[in-house]
């Protein structure tokens, strides 16, 4: 404060400089009883805020599963009462089982084929120099950053200007394209941790690079290659704008039959597949993590 | 030069240049077969590359390297048959401790019996024969080390290479591990290429000790022969701690030199040295003298091995006591001489005059570049 009462003692000193001398004395002031503010309010705030957006986000995902078990047809609480006929139904539907068999093909070799390339791009990327290797990183990258709808565009004209029809691969190689970066990025990370000092002990010991990659690189890259698989199938499996471009006529992934069966009506069995969809995507990541772990430690206890 | 057959390693004009920076350059080297041969030199100098590239990790940019007499410039590593053992070890961490040590007997055509055994007798050799089951992880640093070892000596490789191996353990495992090593290698016979920057490592374990500086050669001799008769200033001030005197050459009869120390500041009376003759020298010449700080003996004198004794008066300016020795600064002729001697019941003091003793064998003397004559 002694600067500002200087300053105003003090003919010369202009009118500006006054005030931003005033305001910093003063931000300086004011700030340091800020800290003191009472906690417990500011806290209950956040935490009140907190609570709701998890609310918000939860909700609806809590009422599609607590419906799908419901015995009547129509989505209203209180519940009439417990039943699994939905589910009874969705395995009945044969358009729903060939979409989820459609799905589960679809995200099992997406997650093979995109997580064997990802693998092998990490490697030339991490372990050897060529020209070109940073063009070549970011190419591997972009899919994540283009829109969906652009890049299920731009493959399906490309298709056409090649005259190739849709097929059940042409999905299959979108799907690998819009998961690829994922897997990259997750291998990538482990590589760099690895040190090249393990494979070269052993190359000493007499193992050639391939011998060298199954018996040393891989497994220690197993944690990725699992993270990497698993962002590969959930990401295939969940997906629906670019699989509308790519499907083919006949072909039906489970979101996109979900969503042609919220055209006609809704149905109960949606909430069926939804929670059997939920149960799925949530598992899946549990079960890879504890193998991950179970690898980690050399596959034993 | 040996027999070709008695040679393990020979590297021939060797250069490795990484871009336009020439990290190693006229190696030129025999390791004969059962010997023990260190690499050593300060930080930078080009010794794990040297050691890489006959592992064949790195490739040379010209000269020639043969292993047992094969050119192997074009041979792969995991065709060398080489064992290395790296700074840290790189045990396999997903591999038990059997696992690791039979890795590279899976490309030896062995039978599972046999294989079994070759491992069992690797973890004796390393005295680490119970351990079979466990993985790297439930190890102390120094029995890691030695899986490292057992696992680079199975597989019977023509040549051992060994990058700081000792560097990661602590101050007393290392001498303990110094000696062990040893014992193995001379129980194998394995022709051993040792890279370090510790010249006590180097001194104590070698047959042979290549110093090296700036991706060059300095030196290759006997432990013995670099201390002792180092062959340029860079040797003599990286191993031990040297006194360099600057003098000029007054007399040269009988291979013995009669030199006089250039006086420091002060004006004092200059000293004159009669060193065994290790070169040409003329009168007149401008030379260094080196002389080992444990040469300089003061009070009594050392036992004559011949040639003359010199004799000079001093003053101690400062003792530094290090356990068995006290390393002693004393002002000679003007100038600062280091002094180690051992300590005896009445060690000198600060301020005593002493009389120094030096024999004329035990001093070095290089020409004005820092070099021996030639
Ligand atoms: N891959 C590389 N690219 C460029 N320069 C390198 C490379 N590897 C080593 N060098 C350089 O070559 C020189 C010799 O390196 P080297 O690793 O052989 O040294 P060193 O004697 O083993 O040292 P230290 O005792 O520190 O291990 C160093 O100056 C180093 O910077
Ligand atoms: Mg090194």
């Amino acid at each position: 404060m002694t600067t500002t009462t200087q300053s105003r003692a003090t003919p010369v000193a202009s009118e500006a400089a006054e005030r931003a001398a005033a305001a910093g004395g003063g931000v300086a002031t004011r700030r340091r009883p800020g800290v003191r503010i009472p906690r417990p309010s500011g806290w209950s705030l956040i935490r009140l805020a907190s609570i709701l957006v998890y609310v918000f986000m939860f909700a609806p995902i809590a009422v599609v599963v607590l419906l799908s078990f419901n015995s009547s047809r129509f989505g209203t609480f209180p519940l009439e009462g417990f039943s699994f006929r939905w589910f009874e139904a969705l395995w009945a539907n044969d358009a729903i089982v060939s979409a989820f068999q459609t799905s589960l093909v679809l995200g099992f070799l997406t997650a093979i084929i995109s997580t064997s390339i990802g693998i092998a791009a990490s490697l030339a990327m991490v372990r050897y120099d060529f020209p070109g290797k940073g063009l070549i990183n970011t190419a591997l990258i972009t899919p994540i950053l283009v829109p969906e709808v652009v890049l299920g565009v731009a493959l399906l004209l490309f298709l056409r200007w090649l005259s190739i029809p849709k097929s059940f691969l042409l999905l299959l190689m979108g799907h690998v394209l819009i998961t690829l970066p994922f897997v990259v990025l997750v291998v990538q990370a482990r590589l760099t941790a690895i040190k090249p000092v393990y494979e070269e002990a052993a190359k000493s010991l007499g193992a050639n690079a391939w011998e060298t990659f199954f018996r040393v690189t891989l497994p220690l890259l197993m944690p990725a290659v699992f993270a990497g698989m698993l962002f590969a199938f959930t990401i295939s499996f969940d997906d629906v704008t670019a699989t509308l471009f790519w499907k083919s006529g006949g072909t039906e992934t489970v979101p996109t039959q979900i969503f042609a069966m919220l055209r006609n009506s809704i149905s109960p069995e949606i909430n069926a597949l939804g929670t059997v969809m939920i149960v799925l995507t949530v598992s899946l990541p549990l079960i890879a993590g504890g193998l991950a772990r179970w690898f980690a430690r050399g596959g034993r206890g | 030069m040996a027999e070709t057959r008695d040679i393990a390693v020979r590297l021939t004009d060797v250069e490795k240049n990484y871009g336009s920076f020439q990290a190693v350059r006229d190696m030129t080297l025999d390791i004969p077969e059962g010997s023990f041969v260190t690499l050593l030199g300060p930080s930078g100098c080009g010794k794990t590359t040297t050691l890489r590239m006959i592992a064949g990790l790195e490739s040379i940019t010209a000269g020639e390297i043969a292993i047992k007499g094969r050119r192997v410039n074009e041979v792969p590593i995991h065709k060398r048959n080489l064992g290395v053992v790296f700074q840290n070890y790189a045990l396999f961490p997903h591999m038990s401790i059997a696992d690791n040590v039979a890795f590279g007997l899976k490309y030896r055509k062995l039978n599972k019996t046999d294989a079994r055994e070759k491992v069992r007798r690797a973890l004796q050799m390393v005295r680490l024969p119970h351990v079979e089951d466990r993985f790297p992880g439930q190890l102390s640093g120094g029995q890691q080390q030695r899986i490292a070892l057992a696992r680079a000596i199975v597989i019977e490789p023509d040549v051992l290479l060994l990058d700081e191996p000792l560097s990661a353990l602590d101050a007393n495992l290392r001498e303990d591990m110094r000696v062990e090593l040893k014992r193995i290698q001379r129980e194998l016979g394995i022709a051993t290429v040792f890279v370090t920057h510790d010249q006590g490592e180097a001194l104590a374990m070698s047959d042979k000790v290549v110093v090296m500086s700036d991706g060059q050669m300095e030196q290759i001799g006997t432990p013995e022969d670099v201390y002792n008769r180092p062959t340029s200033r860079f040797v003599a001030s990286f191993l031990g701690n040297s006194n360099f005197l600057g003098a000029t050459v007054e007399d040269v009869t009988d291979g013995l030199v009669t030199l006089a120390v250039k006086p420091g500041e002060g004006g004092a009376m200059p000293i004159r040295l009669s060193i065994a003759s290790n070169g040409r020298f003329r009168k007149g010449e401008a030379v260094q003298i080196v002389i080992r700080a444990e040469r300089l003996c003061i009070g009594r004198a050392p036992e004559s091995r011949g040639g003359p004794m010199n004799t000079f008066e001093g003053v101690v300016t400062n003792v530094d006591y290090q356990g068995l020795n006290a390393r002693y600064f004393v002002e000679a002729g003007g100038q600062k001489l280091q002094v180690i001697n051992p300590i005896d019941q009445h060690p000198a003091r600060e301020g005593d005059r002493v009389t120094l003793h030096l024999r004329s064998e035990d001093a070095v003397i290089l020409d004005d570049t820092g070099h021996v004559h030639h």
